[in-house]
């Protein structure tokens, strides 16, 4: 079965990659610009990254990256050129910089702090086990 | 006549809710009985005024009452009745008056409903009738939806299309019925710090409880809606609106693990009524987040800062007020918690940790941004990747320790034996990673271990189920909430990783592959709907040479709002979804079709209602007991 679907998938490549766009034939190749795209945001709707989103301006971002693919620019490469076009605004994962750190480490310094506030509750919560009367255990 | 008889009914309600916050917090005192009557007086006289003002909005909707700005400008004649009456709650002004008639709704509940002690009550009365006073406030001065316009205009501008949904008419009503609800409970930790009463988490717990299921089904609502009406086959878009509700979603669901240990062994009686207030706080920041226009820019908001200034103050003054109370009063609190390391309480509140360190990520997340905006003008989009880095392993992690919390024993657990109890349900774990080993290609190491824990976690529940034949309602509730995560964590996990999509144009007759299925493009046909038109696209769903079935995705355009919309068609097996987006017009009958096939997407939402299931099954059981038992006897629960 499997093996039928490939088949029909191969036979409906040619309409895959003709108008849409520019797709690449290579699936691996496909699927690393799927995933760029993936990682930068429409700047006109926001909400979406650039492989979701249908506004014309998305249509031109995606031609960019794959022409840059085609061109053999590495992911990192691609990004930067768009960063510096775009500003950081255009990646969805904000970048590690010092005016991020919060950002970034606040979730975990939380996540630290209320576990040393837990283990400091559940010490003092074994010593008073000490103290209750029996029947309640 | 209407829209002044609804400004008059808001304005004697605005009276009654002052009546209501002076008699309530006087009541709150043991000698002022005659004030406690006037309170419960003035909250049913609230309630009836405040649903007159919502009545008379929804007949100036239903009506087409275009002397009405806020009819005028959302609504128009040919719209479907439905979408009229949900007209009323589809803008700024009228969700405002819905989010007041949700806050009385719980004020009557607590009164009629409420136990605990007359005082404590009282108390709660008083508070959130403080809380209608400062929101009915905001709505007369700033978003009152009873003004007039001279003249007249012939017909209304219309209700954004994406909200003429029915899933979208339910939403917000059900979402609010959430966000408010959590407003019992910081009035009644509110009232409890007031009158230094300890049973307020018993007496609070059925609000807590509906405001949960409310809460969980909106969520779900809410994402269920953007799957099928955005088009692009996603679920959750990490968007501020959607994490405004998470927020008060984490809150609550902290909330309630927490004040079972306060009501069964007096532990974390200070951090529970934190919670209370934290909770209800998240509600008022997402209010602030989604009301105030601050999301779309912080420019925005500055240059019409009215409505946003005036919900900061109020956040200010009730955050700042219930903190303070609490800084005040919550040192005089006995603190009770007495457990051993391997303990229920333990285990509750590790969930705590947990759930707060992940409300933690979602608020930073959606905070940041503006801030530093704020602060430098650095714009930067905090997006999926970044809740995939912080949330997502945090929430994890507490998906992993669930099934611990039900087999601990209240004080002292039993490490060994719980595990032991434990040990079929890592069986079913394994179970489920060969299936995915088995059934699925590409192999995700994230999928392995999303599918490792949803067996866990269900595995549990079951486990649960068989062992504690004759237990109360309450741990069949838990079990069936639980296993509500892993369903939903399996269709996360297999709509995100295993989906495939195919994006092609076609001209009638062409087919295209997705997945398993192979589609027919029929063409396209002009529609004519109430108030919109439609190109329906025909898609065959093929079987060898015979067709299946037929999927009519539709692109519709409004022209009276001049805007357009994508209409979906999913057909479901229960196991796997076929999603069809009709995309632009090529020309010479030609279209382009998005298609995905996203594997167990249902789970997503069913996950969900299990969820919201098990909140109901606790109430009921909840309202059951406490139907038997006099309202202060202490006794044990859960």
């Amino acid at each position: 079965m499997k093996k039928f679907v490939f088949l029909l998938m191969l036979l409906a490549a040619p309409v895959l990659a003709a108008p849409v766009g520019d797709t690449f034939s290579d699936p691996a190749t496909e699927a690393r610009a799927r995933n760029l795209q993936r990682q930068l945001r429409c700047l006109v709707c926001q909400g979406e990254s650039i492989d979701e989103s249908g506004a014309s301006l998305a249509a031109e971002l995606r031609h960019v990256v794959r022409q840059q693919i085609a061109d053999g620019r590495s992911d990192q490469q691609i990004e930067d050129f768009l960063k510096t076009r775009y500003g950081n605004f255009i990646l969805m994962k904000p970048p590690l910089q010092a005016d991020t750190y919060f950002l970034w480490f606040a979730p975990f310094l939380v996540l630290i702090g209320a576990g040393a506030v837990a283990i400091f509750v559940i010490s003092k919560a074994r010593r008073a086990v000490a103290e209750l009367p029996p029947d309640l255990l | 006549m209407t829209g002044e008889l609804g400004q008059l009914a808001l304005c004697f309600a605005l009276a009654l809710s002052l009546v209501m916050a002076a008699a309530g917090l006087t009541g709150a005192r043991a000698d002022a009985a005659t004030a406690r009557g006037i309170a419960h007086g003035a909250t049913m006289g609230m309630l009836v005024f405040i649903a007159l003002a919502f009545g008379a909005l929804t007949y100036a909707f239903v009506t087409s009452d275009f002397s009405i700005a806020d009819v005028a400008n959302n609504s128009h004649t040919l719209k479907p009745l439905i979408y009229k009456i949900s007209g009323v709650w589809g803008n700024h002004e009228g969700s405002m008056l819905l989010w007041v008639l949700v806050l009385s709704l719980y004020a009557g509940l607590v009164s009629t409903l409420g136990r605990g002690g007359p005082q404590l009550t009282s108390g709660a009365l008083g508070v959130q009738g403080l809380l209608a006073a400062a929101f009915i406030l905001f709505i007369l001065f700033t978003s009152n939806p009873f003004l007039r316009l001279d003249p007249a205009p012939f017909e209304g501008a219309g209700l954004n299309p994406l909200l003429q949904d029915p899933g979208l008419a339910i939403h917000p009503p059900m979402l609010y019925a959430g966000y408010v609800g959590l407003s019992a409970s910081f009035s009644y930790a509110a009232a409890a710090l007031i009158v230094g009463e300890e049973g307020w988490a018993r007496a609070a717990r059925p609000f807590m409880l509906i405001a949960w299921i409310a809460l969980t089904c909106g969520i779900a609502l809410g994402s269920w809606w953007a799957y099928y009406e955005l088009g692009w086959g996603g679920f959750w878009f990490w968007d501020p609106v959607e994490n405004a509700s998470l927020m008060p979603w984490l809150v609550a669901t902290a909330l309630l693990h927490s004040a079972l240990a306060t009501e069964r062994t007096g532990a974390f009686r200070t951090w529970t009524l934190l919670l209370a207030i934290a909770g209800f706080s998240m509600s008022l920041i997402g209010t602030f987040l989604v009301r105030s226009g601050v999301l779309s820019s912080v420019h925005a908001f500055a240059s019409d800062p009215t409505r946003g200034f005036f919900i900061m103050i109020l956040i200010f003054c009730a955050i700042g007020g219930a903190l303070g109370l609490f800084a005040w009063r919550a040192p005089t609190l006995k603190g009770g918690a007495a457990f051993e390391t391997v303990s229920r309480e333990t285990a509750l509140l590790l969930n705590n940790v947990f759930l707060v360190a992940a409300c933690a990520a979602v608020f930073v997340g959606t905070l940041y941004p503006l801030l530093l905006d704020a602060i430098n003008g650095e714009k930067i989009s905090v997006g999926p990747p970044y809740y995939a880095a912080t949330f997502a392993p945090i929430f994890f992690a507490l998906l992993l320790l669930v099934p611990f919390g039900p087999v601990l024993g209240w004080r002292r657990g039993d490490l060994k034996a719980s595990l032991r109890a434990l040990a079929p349900a890592l069986g079913i774990a394994a179970v489920a990673v060969v299936a995915v080993l088995a059934v699925a290609s590409p192999r995700f190491l994230t999928g392995v271990c999303a599918f490792a824990v949803a067996g866990w976690l269900i595995g549990a529940s079951i486990l649960g189920f068989l062992k504690r034949k004759g237990a109360r309602a309450s741990a069949f509730a838990a079990a069936l909430a639980h296993a509500g995560l892993g369903v939903t964590l399996m269709g996360v996990a297999g709509t995100t990783l295993w989906r495939s999509e195919a994006l092609t144009v076609l001209a009638p007759g062409q087919t295209m592959v997705v997945g398993p299925y192979t589609l027919r493009f029929d063409g396209v046909t002009q529609e004519q709907g109430p108030n919109y038109r439609a190109s329906r696209a025909h898609i065959a769903l093929m079987d060898g040479a015979k067709v299946q079935s037929m999927l009519t995705p539709e692109q519709r355009i409004y022209p009276a709002e001049g805007q357009d919309t994508a209409n979906t068609a999913i057909r479901t097996t229960g196991f796997e979804d076929l999603y069809l987006a009709l995309g632009d017009d090529r020309g010479n009958g030609r279209w382009t079709l998005r298609a995905y096939v996203s594997p167990l997407a249902p789970f997503i939402w069913l996950g969900g209602l299990v969820m919201a299931f098990g909140g109901m099954l606790s109430l009921w059981g909840r309202l059951r007991v406490g139907a038997r038992v006099p309202s202060a006897a202490v006794q044990p629960a859960e």
